[in-house]
C-alpha cells in the first residue's frame, strides 16, 4: 500500500477534552495542546499518517483525514 | 352423552394460571423454583417449547425478572411466577419495568411471611407490598382470584393490561388457591379478546421517539432488531429514552407513569358481586377467603338475612370510589382476608362510616373458614350495630 | 470517521472524564462493529451502571441501560428470546464481578452467544472512588482510607472456569489489540468475555498517585506482556495479554432451539 499523505487533522474543539493523550503518544510529536488546553497539530508537516491519535482518543474529536479517505468515502 | 374434550380440565390453581396465560399468547417464560408457585415453572417448561415458546431457569429471582423483561423488549408476551421472599428480590427489576413502561406479567403465588415464613401454607400478607414494594413514586396494578375458572380470566387479562398501559401486572394469588384442584372450562378461541401492544407504524429513517406520547396518551413501542433503535433505562429520560435530570422532564415522566394508572381505576377495577343488591352487611374479600365468604352470605341469604359479597379482583389501583358506593348503605362492613388487616385499612380509607369496618382474619397458616367469619359477625350483631 | 454512523452524535461530548479509559474503549469498540460491517439493526447493547455502563447511551444501536450488576440477565432474555440479535455487554469491574459476579458466572456456565466486555478500571468511578473487587490489596480508595485488604481475583481464569468459550485480556493502551481482539469476540459463537484494563485517571489514578491518563496507560504498557512473549517468559508476574480460551462449544440459544424441535416433535396432534 503506498504511503499516506496527510490531508489535514480535523479536530472537534466541542469534544476535545484536553486529556493530552494523543500528545503524549505521538510517534512524531506533531500534537499539541493550545492556551484553551484543546489539540492542535502544531507540526503537521511531521505527521506520519499512523491515526494513533484518532484510535486512542477517548472522545473521538480528532481524524486524521489522508488522500486515500477521499477514494474512500 | 358427556364428552370429555381437551377444554375441561382438573387442575390445579397454578396450572389454571399456565392455561390463562397460554392462551393469551405467552411465548417467554423465566423463573426460578419457589413453593407454592413452583409448578407454573414446571408445566410451562413443558408446554412452552411445544409450542415454539422459550422457557428458561434462571440462577436466581432476581435474573429471572430482568430476563423477562429483556424478552419483553424483542416483542414477546412475557411472565415469571414466584412467592414471598422471590417477590422481594424482584422489587427493583420491577421498578426498572415501571420506570422503562415495560409490559410483563409476575405472578406471587402468596405463602405464609415475613422472611421464610411458611412455605406451604396460606396467606394474603404481600398486598401492601404488591404496591409498595419497589421504591418511589410509581403505579401498579394487581389482580386476584378465588377460582380457577377466574384465575385463568384474570391471567389473560393480566396481559391484556399489560400490554394496554405498557406496565408491569401482578397477579397476587395465594397457596390455598394455588395448589387445590378445581374443574377449569378452558374457553374457545376468541371467547376472551387478546390485547397486543401498540407499536410504532412508523417506517425506516422517520424519528421515533420511544418515550413520546401520542395525543391519545399512548406509547407506541418498538421491537428490538426492527427498524427503530432508541435506549431504555432506569434512570429518568428524555422522549428519546436518553438520561435526564432536566426537572421538567423528571415531573412530566414521574406524572405520566402514575397518571396512566391511576387515572384508569375506573377501566381497570375488577370485582364479583354476590347477593349485594340490598346487603346491609357486606363482606369484602378476595382470593381464597373470599370462598368462605361466599359460602357464608349464601347460607344467610337462604335464611332471608341481608347479607352480601363484595368480591375485588384487582387490589391496586385501589378501587376506591366503587368500595365508597358499594357500602353506603351497609350497616357494617367486614373484609375478610388472611393477613392483619391490609385491605381493610384501606376500605376503612374509602367508606364513609370507618367505624363500621371489621376485620374477619386468620392469620396462622390455615385457610379462613365460614367459622371464622360466623364468630366475628356474632360479635359484631350482638353489639346491635 | 465512519465509526460515526454508529454514535448518537446528538449526545457528544460525553460524560466521561478527560483522559478515561472507557473512552478509548468505545472507540476501539466502534472500530471493530465498522470493520466487521455489522448491521446497526442486529446490535443490541445492555449495560448496568457506573461509568463503564453510560456506554449504552452514546451507540446507535438497540441499547438497554439496565440496573447494577444485572446487564447479563437482561442481556439472556433479549438473546434467548431473539436470538439473531447480536448482543454485546460493556460492565465494569464491580457491575460485573461484584454485584453481577452470579449472572458472570451463569452466562458463562451457559455459553449463551453474548460478548460480555469487562471494562476494568479497579475502581467505582461513578459514585466517587470507592474499591471494588478488582482493585487488590494495598489501595487507597474513599472507602479504604487505610488501603485495601481485599484481594482480587483473575477474571479471566474466573470466566474460564465457569465455561466461556473465548476468554481475552487487553488494557486501553494496546489499542489495535483491543480492536482486533473485540473483533474475534463478537464473530465467536458462545459467551466471550473480554477483559481490558482501563484508566480511571480522576479516581484511582489521583487516590493511588499514578499520574495523568497518558502516565497510567504507560503502566498498563509496562505491567503486561503479550501471551507467548519473551518478555512475560522472564517475568512471569508481568499480566498476560491476548487470548486464552477460544473454544468451540455447543451455544445455549442453539441447544434450546433442539429442544423446542424435540418438544414440537413430540407433542400429540
Amino acid at each position: 500500500m503506498a504511503r499516506l499523505k496527510l490531508k489535514e487533522h480535523l479536530i472537534n474543539r466541542d469534544w476535545c477534552k484536553g486529556c493530552g493523550i494523543c500528545v503524549d503518544f505521538c510517534p512524531k510529536q506533531v500534537l499539541e495542546l493550545d492556551s484553551e488546553e484543546k489539540v492542535i497539530a502544531a507540526r503537521p508537516e511531521d505527521c506520519i499518517c499512523c491515526k494513533l491519535c484518532e484510535l486512542r482518543c477517548p472522545d473521538l474529536a480528532i481524524e486524521v483525514l489522508t488522500d486515500q479517505d477521499d477514494k474512500n468515502d | 352423552m358427556i364428552k370429555m374434550t381437551e377444554k375441561i380440565k382438573f387442575v390445579q390453581g397454578n396450572e389454571a394460571c399456565v392455561e390463562g396465560a397460554l392462551y393469551a399468547g405467552v411465548d417467554f417464560f423465566a423463573g426460578y423454583p419457589i413453593t407454592p408457585s413452583t409448578e407454573i415453572a414446571e408445566v410451562l417448561s413443558k408446554r412452552l417449547p411445544e409450542r415454539g415458546g422459550k422457557f428458561i431457569q434462571m440462577e436466581d429471582e432476581i435474573a429471572s425478572m430482568c430476563a423477562i423483561i429483556g424478552a419483553s423488549l424483542t416483542g414477546h408476551k412475557v411472565m415469571t411466577a414466584t412467592s414471598g421472599p422471590g417477590f422481594s428480590l424482584k422489587q427493583e427489576a420491577l421498578g426498572y419495568a415501571c420506570m422503562a413502561e415495560i409490559p410483563c406479567v409476575i405472578v406471587n403465588v402468596q405463602r405464609g411471611g415475613p422472611s421464610t415464613g411458611n412455605p406451604t401454607h396460606v396467606s394474603q400478607g404481600d398486598i401492601n407490598q404488591a404496591r409498595w414494594g419497589t421504591h418511589g413514586d410509581h403505579s401498579i396494578i394487581a389482580l386476584t382470584a378465588s377460582n380457577h375458572q377466574d384465575v385463568f380470566a384474570m391471567t389473560v387479562d393480566a396481559f391484556n393490561l399489560a400490554e394496554t398501559y405498557r406496565t408491569p401486572v401482578i397477579l397476587l394469588f395465594d397457596e390455598a388457591v394455588g395448589h387445590m384442584r378445581e374443574k377449569l372450562i378452558i374457553p374457545e378461541e376468541g371467547e376472551i379478546p387478546r390485547v397486543d401492544r401498540l407499536r410504532t407504524s412508523l417506517g425506516k429513517g422517520v424519528d421515533y421517539h420511544p418515550y413520546l406520547p401520542r395525543e391519545d396518551g399512548r406509547l407506541p413501542m418498538s421491537d428490538f432488531g426492527d427498524d427503530h433503535r432508541y435506549n431504555v433505562t432506569g434512570l429518568f429520560h428524555d422522549m428519546w429514552g436518553f438520561p435526564s435530570n432536566n426537572p421538567k422532564v423528571v415531573s412530566g415522566l414521574l406524572h405520566h407513569l402514575n397518571d396512566k394508572i391511576e387515572n384508569n381505576v375506573h377501566n381497570i377495577t375488577r370485582y364479583k358481586e354476590h347477593f349485594m343488591e340490598d346487603a346491609e352487611y357486606v363482606l369484602i374479600s378476595y382470593g381464597a377467603s373470599a370462598r368462605s365468604a361466599i359460602h357464608i352470605a349464601t347460607n344467610r341469604r337462604a335464611r332471608g338475612e341481608k347479607m352480601g359479597v363484595l368480591e375485588l379482583q384487582s387490589i391496586w389501583p385501589f378501587p376506591e370510589a366503587m368500595i365508597r358506593e358499594k357500602c353506603a348503605n351497609a350497616k357494617a362492613v367486614l373484609v375478610v382476608e388472611m393477613n392483619m388487616g391490609q385491605v381493610m385499612r384501606h376500605v376503612k380509607a374509602a367508606v364513609d362510616r370507618p367505624e363500621n369496618v371489621f376485620l374477619v382474619n386468620r392469620i396462622d397458616g390455615k385457610l379462613i373458614t365460614p367459622t371464622d367469619i360466623k364468630s366475628l359477625l356474632r360479635v359484631i350483631q350482638g353489639r346491635g350495630v | 470517521m465512519s465509526v460515526k454512523d454508529y454514535i448518537r452524535e446528538r449526545y457528544f461530548p460525553h460524560m466521561w472524564c478527560p483522559g478515561c479509559g472507557h473512552g478509548t474503549i468505545l472507540n476501539c469498540l466502534l472500530r471493530a462493529v465498522d470493520q466487521l460491517k455489522l448491521d446497526k439493526k442486529d446490535l443490541v447493547m445492555t449495560s448496568g451502571i457506573g461509568c463503564s455502563a453510560r456506554i449504552s447511551g452514546y451507540v446507535d444501536f438497540h441499547s438497554l441501560h439496565t440496573i447494577h450488576g444485572r446487564a447479563l440477565a437482561f442481556a439472556t432474555g433479549v438473546k434467548l428470546s431473539k436470538p439473531e440479535l447480536k448482543l454485546i455487554v460493556p460492565m465494569g469491574d464491580g457491575d460485573a464481578l461484584a454485584i453481577g459476579g452470579n449472572h458472570f458466572i451463569h452466562a458463562a456456565r451457559r455459553n449463551i452467544d453474548i460478548t460480555a466486555i469487562v471494562m476494568n478500571n479497579r475502581i467505582y468511578g461513578m459514585t466517587g472512588g470507592q474499591y471494588s473487587p478488582l482493585s487488590g490489596p494495598g489501595k487507597k480508595a474513599s472507602t479504604a482510607p487505610y488501603s485495601t485488604i481485599d484481594n482480587d481475583f483473575d477474571v479471566v481464569k474466573l470466566a474460564t472456569a465457569a465455561g466461556a468459550s473465548f476468554v481475552a485480556r487487553s488494557t486501553a493502551y494496546h489499542v489495535l489489540e483491543t480492536v482486533d481482539v473485540l473483533k474475534k469476540a463478537i464473530q465467536h459463537k458462545g459467551f466471550s468475555v473480554v477483559e481490558i484494563l482501563s484508566q480511571c485517571p480522576t479516581h484511582y489514578g489521583r487516590k493511588n498517585k499514578e499520574g495523568n491518563a497518558s502516565q497510567m496507560l504507560e503502566i498498563q504498557k509496562n505491567t503486561t506482556a503479550k501471551l507467548g512473549s519473551k518478555a512475560l517468559e522472564k517475568n512471569p508476574l508481568l499480566i498476560p495479554r491476548g487470548i486464552f480460551v477460544d473454544n468451540d462449544t455447543p451455544e445455549y440459544c442453539q441447544e434450546y432451539d433442539n429442544v423446542v424441535e424435540r418438544a414440537m416433535k413430540g407433542r400429540k396432534a
